[in-house]
């Protein structure tokens, strides 16, 4: 071996052990300590970083979770009950049982109900074409169908029908929340999944009176409040023109959906209604996947 | 009266069109393409058609078959780089070098950065250099101009750049004095009967495309105004001091691929920055490297070089320096 | 600094000013001024004169709305306005063409003006005077300066610098005088002896109008300006006149302005010396296909439709309605939208001709940057914006684009820039709101 070569391998070999050294040194100046049970909830989290919980982040939630010291509240959507559980059982602490959620979209104006009058051209953006006008069909409440919320869905769960021109939720929704916050006329609604995913919902959130909102939608809620009447249970309120159906005391027992004079009372994965007679025109049971 | 059509404003639109701009480009290069012709003879027809050929076939089997996308090759920008390409090689080049050129121009110069608009390097010189470096021989051997109206047909003859002569001669030792008798006069420099590469060798037919794009707002005075004018100063300060060892700024302007990289590759939208105040630092800075490189590199000429070191710079710049704010500067009264 | 030269089309700049009928129902929409809405003081069945207060603007920012014309209050309820969304109104029968008392609607010149300052204000306030050139800003608001503030030049407003409207042309060439005495006036109700009239140099007839009877006016002085779009935005004209530059985020009082519209001017004219409230405007109706394009004076609240069909009718061909000019002007969803004070223009457009182009990828041209007026980068803040980066938006001053449409007019790859900024400037200014909150 000559002389270069031992120079070299001596002077990189310096280098390289004195860095080491430093960066020993550094490493353990800098160390942060965190709490271990951080890592270990955050292993059971679903790493979707989607915020349905509130924080930004599965690192952040299993932070608030460990500082907390407790469960109540807190929910990871995407996880469900059964992730909550586990870390329950990781951290020794009580879970708390929430519904399962799924985004419900509340406009059934689609171009065969809502005809289109005027044809927007532009950017493919939602929230700007409701600053600019009220909607391709007049509603100034109704879908937009530029996909917004399609956009922001980390799990590919909605989708815009070319049929209709309405976005469709579909059974990957974890209920995160993202196009509650996306859609700029606040169309979609955190709703219980429901007992075998049946749903009963107002599905317009238009709130004009009768005439103009019948007028852009034949499926609109006019707020005539027929189903308020025919609801045994309290469980609808009408506000503004608009009826909404509170999840928590609704028995699902679909009373409304056959009173409402417009359709605009949606049923989900009901089975089909015997004909009765006269009656038999019962709205038409959604395709819609759950 | 059919349906009503809802958009936000404006709900006119200019003339321009990336088609216009770009084919507006490729016919400020005409002058310097018949020019070559005149030169080379047909063996820059053949340069030019393999080069733009090439460029747009790649451009075309990358978009269809490697992306799965649309298909953009009419767009013009592939042509642009194609004939770029052909400008920045000798008229000799084998055709098997040149394809590699233009593989390696529209594969990893363009379509690897996604694309028209995305790209940080002028595709044309990431090709151009790349030719220099893995085919020096081939790359610097350039025929000697012989008018395609000159008698006799002999085989072509090879011969040195005004830039290499001055470089070769500066090392032996010898002084300007001593190496003007090679050197060509600048009436031929601006004419272009010198060695060179196929697009370079004639200013005045590239002077002619640049003011068409000047007058048609195609490009704008920025870059090449600061690019020209860094070169002559800093040039012009050596040639000062020593000018028996530094040429003079004219001799720089009018050799080399001076005139094609300050109007047709400097000035490339894509790879160049946005405001003002940006470009004209960007055209001052390639100015300079490329004389650095000229005055004390290895190379004897640093054009490609320099435009491609400023392009890395460019999204710095575009950070760095705004446009002057409305309302920012000048205090009222 | 900037701007661009889109082809000027003033197809109707020759044609005289001529009435419009009156119409047999107006609504008259309640916000027609920037600012808080105005509260109707009719109701359903009363019956009112043509001058006569209906509503009346009662927060800072707000001003009074007058009937256009005398009939029947039929309701008050909500049409579709210019904004496409469905807003309050007060719907008029017209029965016959009765006025209030003490309205002047002679053509008889009055020049001397024997109110003090504040007797100004007040009358053009009464009488609800807006900003014509189409923001609508309450004009006896302008003329009110905040303590602290120094105002020495009143600027008027005679660019018209959007391609084919030629109402404020006409206006400078059939009303000269009423102009300036009108620009006198507000003189007067700012307190400031110099006023500056802009007028593009493409308008050689009303420069040469002007001009000519300004010298009978102290004070008043006419100024050619280079031709070029926005060359009548706000900040643009005081820069061409003054070479004041108001800096970002204030108000042209900042450098000792304050910018009036030609018609304007008339309205205060009217309103000051004629005693008549702002009930009627000059509304340009033009578009390459209509037959009969013209300058019409049309009573506020009378629908775009009877408009376009005193210009000849709807053409087949039309694919797009526009309140405004095409460079800053608001595409209609409805011809039954009535016109307000802020309207200047109805624009018929074709669909070939007002249809956007592709949209293909940006080639940083730099043209957007170039042409901008103010200085900022369209390309970056629209993609920023696109990208919800709103903290960056707000850092590159989208809150400074005056929304002129120039860098999208330019983009030679039809890029969407002005529909992402206005986005981004939404979101950003709602966030600034929140802030202060």
């Amino acid at each position: 071996m000559d002389q270069t070569v031992l120079f070299a391998l001596l002077s990189l070999g310096t280098l390289g052990t004195g860095s080491a050294v430093i960066l020993y040194f550094v490493a353990q100046r800098f160390k942060v300590i965190e709490d271990p049970r951080i890592d270990v909830v955050n292993e059971l989290l679903p790493a979707a970083n989607c915020g349905g919980c509130g924080y930004a982040g599965c690192r952040n939630f299993a932070e608030a979770i460990v500082k907390n010291e407790s469960l109540e509240g807190l929910n990871c959507p995407v996880g469900g009950n059964e992730v909550m559980q586990r870390i329950a059982a990781a951290l020794g602490l009580e879970a708390e049982m929430a519904d399962p959620l799924i985004a419900v979209v509340r406009c059934s104006g689609s171009h065969e109900h809502a005809p289109q009058k005027v044809k927007y051209e532009g950017a493919s953006s939602c929230a700007f074409a409701h600053n600019l006008y009220a909607g391709e069909s007049g509603c100034p409440f109704g879908c937009l169908g530029l996909g917004d919320c399609v956009v922001s869905c980390d799990f590919d769960a909605i989708y815009i029908d070319g049929s209709t021109g309405l976005p469709v939720v579909d059974i990957r929704c974890v209920a995160c929340g993202a196009c509650v916050k996306a859609c700029p006329r606040g169309i979609i609604e955190l709703r219980p999944k429901g007992k075998k995913d049946r749903r009963i919902y107002v599905s317009c959130v238009n709130e004009e009176k009768g005439g103009p909102a019948r007028k852009n939608c034949a499926v609109a809620c006019i707020g005539c409040g027929k189903c308020v009447k025919v609801c045994a249970f309290d469980a609808i309120r009408l506000e503004n023109n608009l009826a909404w159906i509170d999840p928590k005391k609704c028995t699902l027992c679909r009373k409304c959906v056959a009173e409402c004079p417009t359709d605009a009372i949606h049923e989900l994965n009901f089975p089909p209604r015997k004909p009765r007679g006269e009656e038999a025109a019962a709205p038409e049971t959604q395709t819609q996947l759950s | 009266m059919k349906q009503l059509t809802i958009s936000g404003s404006p709900h006119v639109h200019g003339q321009d069109t990336i088609r216009g701009l770009m084919y507006g480009v490729v016919l400020a290069m005409v002058p310097a393409m018949l020019v070559s012709v005149y030169f080379f003879g047909l063996d820059a027809v053949r340069v030019m058609l393999i080069s733009v050929g090439a460029c747009l076939l790649f451009e075309f089997l990358i978009q269809k078959y490697l992306l799965k996308g649309p298909v953009s090759i009419t767009d013009g920008s592939a042509v642009i780089t194609g004939i770029l390409l052909s400008f920045n090689v000798p008229s000799n080049l084998p055709w098997g070098i040149l394809l590699i050129g233009a593989l390696v121009a529209i594969g990893i110069g363009k379509m690897s950065f996604g694309g028209l608009g995305r790209n940080i390097f002028n595709p044309a010189l990431v090709g151009r250099v790349f030719l220099l470096i893995s085919f020096p021989v081939q790359m610097t051997t350039w025929p000697i101009p012989r008018p395609i109206v000159a008698e006799g047909i002999t085989d072509a003859i090879t011969g040195p750049t005004p830039l290499g002569i001055l470089k070769e001669g500066l090392r032996k030792g010898e002084s300007l004095q001593d190496l003007s008798s090679q050197l060509p006069d600048y009436l031929t420099t601006l004419m272009g009967n010198h060695g060179g590469c196929l697009g370079e060798v004639s200013a005045i037919a590239l002077l002619i495309g640049a003011a068409y794009m000047l007058v048609r707002r195609i490009i704008t005075w920025h870059i090449p105004a600061a690019y020209l004018g860094s070169v002559v100063l800093f040039s012009g300060i050596f040639w000062l001091i020593d000018p028996t060892y530094y040429a003079d700024p004219l001799f720089h302007l009018l050799t080399g691929g001076m005139i094609l990289g300050i109007f047709f590759m400097a000035t490339d939208y894509t790879t160049s920055p946005m405001s003002p105040s940006a470009q004209l630092v960007y055209g001052a800075g390639a100015g300079i490297i490329t004389m650095i490189i000229r005055i004390w590199g290895a190379y004897p000429e640093g054009v490609s070089f320099a435009i491609l070191i400023m392009n890395a710079v460019v999204p710095l710049l575009d950070r760095g320096l705004k446009p002057r704010r409305f309302g920012e500067a000048i205090k009222a009264q | 600094m900037g701007g661009v030269h889109p082809p000027e089309q003033k197809l109707t700049a020759g044609k005289a000013i001529e009435v419009l009928p009156v119409p047999s129902v107006l609504s008259i929409p309640l916000g027609q001024a920037l600012g808080a809405p105005s509260r109707a003081v009719v109701a359903k069945g009363d019956a009112v004169k043509a001058g006569q207060l209906i509503a009346r603007g009662e927060a800072f920012i707000s001003a009074n709305i007058h009937s256009p014309v005398s009939g029947k209050v039929l309701k008050v309820d909500e049409v579709i306005d210019t904004s496409g969304y469905r807003k309050p109104a007060i719907s008029i029968q017209t029965e016959g063409d009765e006025w209030m008392d003490g309205i002047d609607r002679s053509p008889e010149l009055v020049r001397e003006c024997l109110l003090n300052q504040e007797a100004i204000v007040a009358r053009i306030k009464e009488m609800g005077i807006v900003g014509l050139g189409g923001a609508t800003f309450p004009s006896h608001v302008k003329l009110m300066v905040p303590g602290g503030k120094k105002v020495d030049t009143l600027i008027i407003n005679g660019v018209e610098c959007e391609p084919y409207l030629t109402s404020d042309h006409r206006l400078m060439l059939e009303r000269t005088e009423e102009v300036l005495i009108g620009t006198t006036i507000l003189m007067k109700g700012l307190g400031v002896s110099k006023a500056l009239i802009g007028i593009e140099g493409n308008k050689p007839d009303a420069l040469e109008a002007l001009g000519r009877l300004a010298g009978a006016y102290p004070g008043i002085s006419v100024h050619a300006l280079k031709v070029k779009y926005p060359q009548g935005g706000e900040k643009q004209l005081i820069r061409a006149l003054t070479g004041r530059e108001v800096p970002s985020g204030r108000l042209p009082l900042e450098v000792g302005c304050v910018v009036n519209n030609v018609g304007t001017a008339f309205a205060v004219y009217e309103a000051v010396q004629k005693n008549k409230p702002l009930v009627e405007r000059v509304v340009t109706v033009t578009g390459k296909s209509l037959t009969r394009p013209g300058n019409f004076l049309v009573r506020i609240g009378t629908p775009v439709s009877a408009l376009i069909e005193a210009a000849g009718g709807v053409p087949e061909s039309t694919g797009k309605v526009i309140n405004g000019g095409p460079m800053m002007g608001k595409a209609l969803t409805s011809l039954d939208v009535p016109v307000v004070k802020g309207t200047s223009g109805i624009l018929l457009m074709d669909d070939t001709s007002s249809a956007r182009v592709e949209v293909e990828p940006c080639i940083r041209c730099s043209r957007c940057v170039s042409v901008c007026p103010m200085g900022l980068e369209p390309y970056l803040l629209a993609l920023l914006s696109a990208n919800e980066a709103w903290d960056r938006v707000e850092t590159g001053r989208a809150m400074d684009c005056i929304e002129c449409g120039s860098c999208q007019y330019t983009c030679p790859s039809g890029r969407p820039l002005l529909d992402h900024l206005r986005l981004g400037k939404a979101r950003v200014g709602q966030i600034i709101r929140n802030r202060r909150n």
